[in-house]
């Protein structure tokens, strides 16, 4: 088990920047999720640290051993790829017990591991089965089986779900997350999907264009988005654009916001607010909201969409759609066409340098 | 489901018919006729076109038995096939694996064109330019000799050697493809898998890839050593009096002895042993897949 640092790395391809001094520090037995849209660097960076491909500059190194310039089959890690990528000619147990065989282990030490590792994932009965005889999500067991009975430093995860319908994933999150608690291995797992890196793991690394964006527990980034990019690629948030005041923004109509999250900027600089939908409270007359909202703006429902326990309602204001999540509470449901009042508060606002 | 698959299968033979019926006229027209009258040629002591008289005999397959000549020629003629076999495979296989697995673009479709480019050219003007190359004097020689400081005689015409090379340039482009065919379709990721769990590229080739390539290299054997058995325009041309092998013979009793049944003998009797060591072969190969 070790930590993983990797250091101002930067990889090109021909003319395109696909890690741009990136610096990240991987804590010895933490969940970390790289989030990014695909073409953002996520996926290079972990077949960095895999040792799949080498960075033109910078340092990666593994539990204090620098090993930027070590072949991948030498870097002791283990890895599970999105197709799973199973060996076909192989059964089940021979697929898991590879990583201790080519090692040179003694046979019945493999067959132990192997079983041991089984029992793990929760396949012990399956060792003799060919891969294509099994479900997807056994075949992601058996890749996760597969990497961690060599007893690897780090485990990295290629979005190892995204081949899983969705009532199958959201069971493997939780398997996966109760297996890596187990042996307690440092874990890297790239995704797209925000919901997944949120509910899984410790911290999350935000790519975008090669760059590291934000880093940080998924609250901090969720709560604290240091970016317009960051607050609406994890999460969903309206975005006010406007000039800073010093405790909050003007819009371009003189509507003033106050925001107590985020950068203090000078007066005068071009910022933005960011405000998470359910953090906003509507209604169609004023008085039921709390006064202490101190930020409000009066808009339209232009259209609600029902989703059984929440709702959403899109109002427009002054040009710009809002996003209003409302819990199904069974009080009162505001109508497509009404003219309502929305308020929240300072401390629900986060106020972004613009860039 | 076992009941459900039969009348599937029923229904579909009845509407693919339309579409296999030219294959197999053309199949039965071609070559099940030619073969037919000869399996009785096989059978009689002479021609029937001569006007002799004839018989029907097993006196030409009892050829086979009672002159060891035969017997050694055929020997010869396997050696030969799984000689070929095998440089097609150690020169064909590693080439397949480049093109499948290392060039990407517009040099692996120009490197792939070299690869099939002797398809195109005639078979008894690749041998003759073999001929030319190969001869005492010839293009290998004058070039070696133009290079080298001392002098060396490179004779190659005329010698087993001259014929394998031959036969091996003829039947590579065979493996080549099917071995392609095959390593293209194993996913990169397996591959890298394999890196992952800690075994070096040496033990990938012998764990995963070679076993899942499998199919190609059978496939391509079966292509180059059942043709090769019966070769005989490379023996003749390339190996002088030292190329004489089961099929320059089988020649011979059509073109120069005109002794067509016991020509067509041997003929069978080839087919026979081919027919019967790929029979051996197939379950051991199936057992390695």
């Amino acid at each position: 088990m070790a930590g993983v640092q990797v250091s101002n790395v930067s990889r090109s391809f021909g003319a395109h920047k696909a890690l741009d001094d990136v610096s990240i520090d991987f804590a010895d037995g933490g969940f970390y999720a790289l989030l990014g849209p695909s073409g953002s660097g996520k996926t290079t960076l972990l077949r960095q640290i895999a040792g799949f491909d080498f960075p033109d500059s910078g340092r990666i190194s593994i539990g204090g051993e620098s090993v930027e310039r070590v072949p991948v089959e030498k870097r002791r890690i283990g890895m599970v790829f999105q197709n799973y990528a199973l060996f076909p000619n192989m059964s089940v147990a021979d697929n898991v017990a590879f990583g201790l065989s080519v090692r040179g282990e003694a046979k019945a030490v493999i067959a132990t591991e192997v079983q041991r590792a089984l029992d793990l994932v929760q396949l012990g009965k399956l060792g003799a089965r060919r891969p294509h005889q099994l479900s997807g999500g056994q075949r992601q067991r058996v890749a996760l089986a597969r990497a961690i009975v060599t007893k690897p430093r780090v485990l990295l995860l290629d979005e190892p779900l995204g081949a899983l319908d969705k009532a199958l994933r959201v069971d493997m999150q939780i398997e996966l997350k109760r297996i890596q608690r187990e042996i307690g291995i440092t874990t890297i797992f790239v995704t797209h999907d925000q919901e997944e890196a949120l509910t899984m793991s410790d911290r999350i690394g935000i790519l975008r264009d090669g760059r590291l964006v934000q880093e940080g527990p998924p609250e901090e980034i969720y709560d604290r988005p240091k970016s317009e990019f960051a607050a609406t690629f994890l999460g969903d948030a309206n975005i006010f654009r406007g000039d800073a005041t010093g405790n909050g923004i003007r819009l371009p109509d003189g509507t003033a916001i106050a925001a107590d999250v985020g950068d203090r900027l000078a007066a005068g600089a071009k910022a933005s607010c960011a405000v998470r939908p359910e953090r906003i409270r509507i209604a169609a007359d004023p008085g039921v909201l709390d006064a202490a909202n101190a930020n409000e703006l009066r808009g339209q429902v232009s259209k609600r969409i029902f989703a059984g326990n929440n709702s959403t309602y899109f109002v427009e204001r002054a040009g710009q759609t809002l996003k209003v999540i409302v819990q199904n509470t069974g009080m009162d449901r505001l109508a497509e066409g009404q003219d309502v009042v929305l308020r929240w508060s300072p401390e629900s606002t986060v106020l972004i340098a613009a860039g | 489901m076992a009941a459900q698959g039969a009348i599937a299968s029923h229904n579909g033979l009845r509407k693919a018919l339309p579409w296999l019926a030219p294959a197999y006229l053309w199949l039965t027209v071609a070559i099940f006729l030619p073969l037919s009258a000869m399996v009785f040629f096989s059978f009689m002591t002479d021609l029937p076109l001569s006007g002799k008289p004839w018989a029907f005999t097993l006196g030409n397959y009892a050829a086979f038995f009672s002159q060891s000549l035969y017997l050694t020629l055929l020997l010869a003629s396997l050696r030969l096939g799984l000689e070929v076999t095998l440089w097609c495979i150690i020169i064909g296989y590693p080439a397949a694996y480049v093109l499948a697995k290392v060039l990407k673009g517009r040099s692996r479709e120009a490197i792939f064109l070299l690869v099939i480019l002797p398809f195109w050219s005639n078979g008894l003007v690749r041998i003759f330019s073999w001929a030319m190359v190969l001869r005492e004097g010839g293009i290998l020689d004058t070039a070696l000799n133009a290079v080298l400081p001392f002098k060396i005689n490179i004779d190659l015409m005329y010698s087993y050697p001259a014929v394998i090379i031959g036969l091996v340039h003829s039947y590579v482009p065979y493996m080549v493809l099917t071995c392609y065919l095959t390593l293209q379709a194993i996913d990169d990721s397996l591959i890298e898998a394999g890196r992952s769990l800690g075994a070096s590229r040496l033990q990938v080739l012998k764990r995963v890839i070679i076993p899942l390539s499998m199919p190609g290299l059978v496939a391509g054997a079966a292509l180059i050593f059942v043709p090769v058995v019966g070769s005989f325009m490379e023996p003749r041309i390339l190996g002088g009096r030292t190329g004489t092998f089961y099929g320059t013979v089988i020649e011979d009793q059509f073109v120069a002895v005109f002794n067509w049944p016991l020509g067509a003998a041997l003929s069978f009797i080839l087919l026979a042993v081919v027919l019967v060591i790929l029979a051996v072969a197939s379950p051991v190969l199936k057992r390695a897949n």
